[in-house]
Formats: C-alpha cells, structure tokens, sequence
C-alpha cells in the first residue's frame, strides 16, 4: 500500500468512525479515570481498540467507552461565571477545622 | 540434520536424564521446536505491521500480538534447549538454524498478500493477516487449552499463559473476519480472497507427523480429535461473515516436516542477520 492510500484509508477512518473517549480503572475500588480517545466503528471496537493501546502495560482491570459526542461539556466562555466565583470561598476547604485525635485518619 | 535432532539421537541417554530429573516425562525436541516455531514465524510476520498499521490502534494491535507470540516462542525454545543442552539457547534455536530445521506450519511462513509468481512483492494486506491469524488462532485455543492439563509442567504452564493471549487473539480477528467478510464490496472480496489462499494450507494441522504421535502419548493431544471442534469455528465463522469456504483438497503442505515454502528463507534472512552479524551482542 502506498503511503497515499494508506493515508486516505487512515483519513476515512477518521471521518467515517465517530470518535470515543476511553475510560480505564487501574484497580478494583479504584474510579475509572479518563485516558485518551480514539475513533471506532462501534462500541465493541472501541473497547477492543483501548485494550490494546491504553491497557498493554498492565494499567487496568476495567474500561469504559463512551461516544464523545455524548458528553456534555462547560463552554470555556463560562469560565467566570462558572469557575472564578469560588476563588475567594477557600472556607470550603476543609482545613479549618480540627480533627479530633480519635478519628485517626480520614 | 538440525543441531536439535543430532543432539537427541547422539545424547539420548542424557536427554531423558535430564527430563527425569525435573520430574517430567520426556517430550520429543521436534515437538517443543514445532510450537515455538509457529510462535515465532507468526510472530515475525505479525511485526511486519510495525509502523504500517492501517490505523494507530491497529498497528499496536499487530504489535501486541507479536509480542505475545515471540513471548510464547521464547518459552517453549527456553524449555527445548534446557533438553538439548550442549550450550543451546533461546537464541541459538531462534537465529542460528536454517530453514530445513524449522518446523511451523506452511501457513505461518507466507506472505501477507495473496499468490503471486514466485517471490513478486507486494503490498500488505491486511484481510490476508487477519484471516491467517484467524485460523491459526482457532487452533490454538483448541491446543494449548488441552495442553495446560498435560502431565508436563512446564508445557503446562506455557499453555495456560498462551492460551489467555490466543484467545484475545481469537477474539480480535474473528471480529475482523465479520467487519470485512459483512462489509463493503471491497472488504469482502479482500476476505473472500484470502480466506481462498489460505483455507487449503490449514489441511497440514490434520495430518501426522512421527513426533507429534510421540507427544501425543505424553501430553495426551491427540490433534486429529480437535479438528470439528476447528471446523465448528471456523465455519461458524465464516457464515457470520457471509463468506464460502473452499473444498479441500489439492497440495498439502509439509513445513512441520521442515519442507518449505519459497517465503521462509527470505523471512528468516531478514529476522537473523543481525544477530548473524553480531553474534554475541548483548544490549
């Protein structure tokens, strides 16, 4: 195969499979963390595709896929009404209490 | 004659001492280098892809199964010059014999394209790695999944480890048998045409050799008894795919007996020349 054809075949790939975002949890009692992306015909694929890139130096015990165009996502214009009101909140943090000796760690 | 098969005949006595000691009764040599040439050949093949993939994942894919052959290769020829002994290594079994030593099947040795005249070359092609991949795997599961049981422990325990990797293998070009066979016009002549080349050379996994017939009374793998158990996957396959499965019959093929296709030696000309050139490297 020519490196044309080989890059149209890659580009119709591209285009023709919708792409997802993969999801691997690295061990039980562990959440799923996102790791990466990539395009895939189907669900299935998709999951066979991330076990081979994202999984081949023992990274997981499990992996979830989901269509990307499935997740809804901020808009980065919202970002001060969203993000900058809690800057000046740092009362949320929990360092301002006193953790009795007995509770030992938490 | 291979260095494998005069050591037996010269130091038989030896041999089975050694196999008597590590508690195991004794396996023919051919056998252990037939399975791990298999691995090899194969897993030769399959890095042919390196670089090359259609598609990033795919070419990890390709990569990885590559990788777990080689891995599974360099067990079974740790456990046959452990036998052999006279200073062989995984090493000496994998780049310092010739093809009238190897012994994997036909099938693994071709090229990743359809027959062409002599040694032409061409293009990769894709349905033709995945479809050989395919019907090689389908055996294997069947294989090492007998073998794990056998009285044998090493043997044993590299056909669990191997058997856990053939069934991704299994697993993953199955899957791309039915994309391409259930796909486009294009995809599902590719397929078809491989599947035509290939089909026939899988008669050599029925026919017998004198050291399987030895393992078999070792390990109990009798491989004619696997072969409608192959054929249920195979052709369960192939419906799926919407694709036909040719007659057999015609010429069938003997590299197991170390009687090759034009193709081995090229291959092998490019896996070992460098450590050919440098005999003892290390890195």
């Amino acid at each position: 195969m020519s490196a044309d054809q080989k890059s149209s075949t890659a580009s119709a790939a591209l285009k023709e499979w919708p792409l997802w975002e993969v999801f691997v949890r690295s061990k039980q009692g562990l959440e799923h963390k996102h790791c990466g992306s990539l395009h895939a015909s189907d669900s299935q694929h998709a999951l066979q595709m991330a076990r081979d890139v994202y999984t081949r130096r023992q990274e997981g015990v499990s992996i979830w896929v989901v269509q990307s165009s499935s997740i809804a996502a901020s808009e980065p214009n919202d970002k001060s009404e969203f993000f900058e009101p809690s800057s000046d909140k740092v009362y949320r943090h929990p360092t301002f209490y006193e953790i009795p000796s007995e509770v030992g760690h938490m | 004659m291979s260095a494998a098969q005069s050591t037996l005949s010269q130091d038989a006595s030896i041999t089975e001492h050694s196999a008597t000691q590590a508690g195991n009764p004794s396996l023919p040599i051919d056998y252990l280098l037939h399975l791990a040439d298999n691995a090899l050949v194969l897993g030769q093949r399959n890095a042919e892809w390196s670089g090359h993939g259609p598609i990033l994942e795919e070419d990890i894919a390709l990569s990885n199964n590559s990788l777990d052959l080689i891995g599974q290769a360099r067990l079974l020829y740790q456990e046959a010059a452990a036998q052999i002994g006279n200073g062989a290594t995984e090493d000496t079994l994998a780049f310092f014999r010739d093809v009238p030593d190897f012994k994997n099947y036909t099938l693994l040795e071709l090229p990743h394209h359809p027959p062409l005249a002599g040694t032409s070359a061409s293009d990769r092609d894709f349905a033709t790695t995945l479809v050989r991949n395919f019907l090689y795997s389908a055996l294997m599961v069947l294989v090492w999944d007998k073998l794990q049981h056998a009285p044998h422990a090493q043997l044993a325990a590299i056909a669990a480890k191997s058997l856990k990797e053939v069934r991704y293998h299994l697993r993953h070009s199955r899957d791309w048998l039915l994309r391409m066979g259930d796909g486009t016009a294009e995809s599902h002549g590719r397929a078809q045409a491989a599947v035509n080349h290939l089909m026939p050379y899988t008669q050599e996994f029925w026919t017998g050799t004198e050291y399987e017939s030895k393992a078999a009374s070792v390990t109990g793998l009798d491989m004619g008894s696997l072969q409608s158990d192959w054929n249920q996957i195979v052709n369960a396959a192939l419906l799926e795919a919407t694709l036909k499965r040719p007659a057999d019959g015609g010429f069938i093929p003997t590299g197991k007996q170390s009687i090759h296709s034009e193709h081995l030696g090229f291959m092998l000309a490019e896996m070992q020349s460098l450590p050919r050139a440098h005999p003892n490297a290390t890195w």
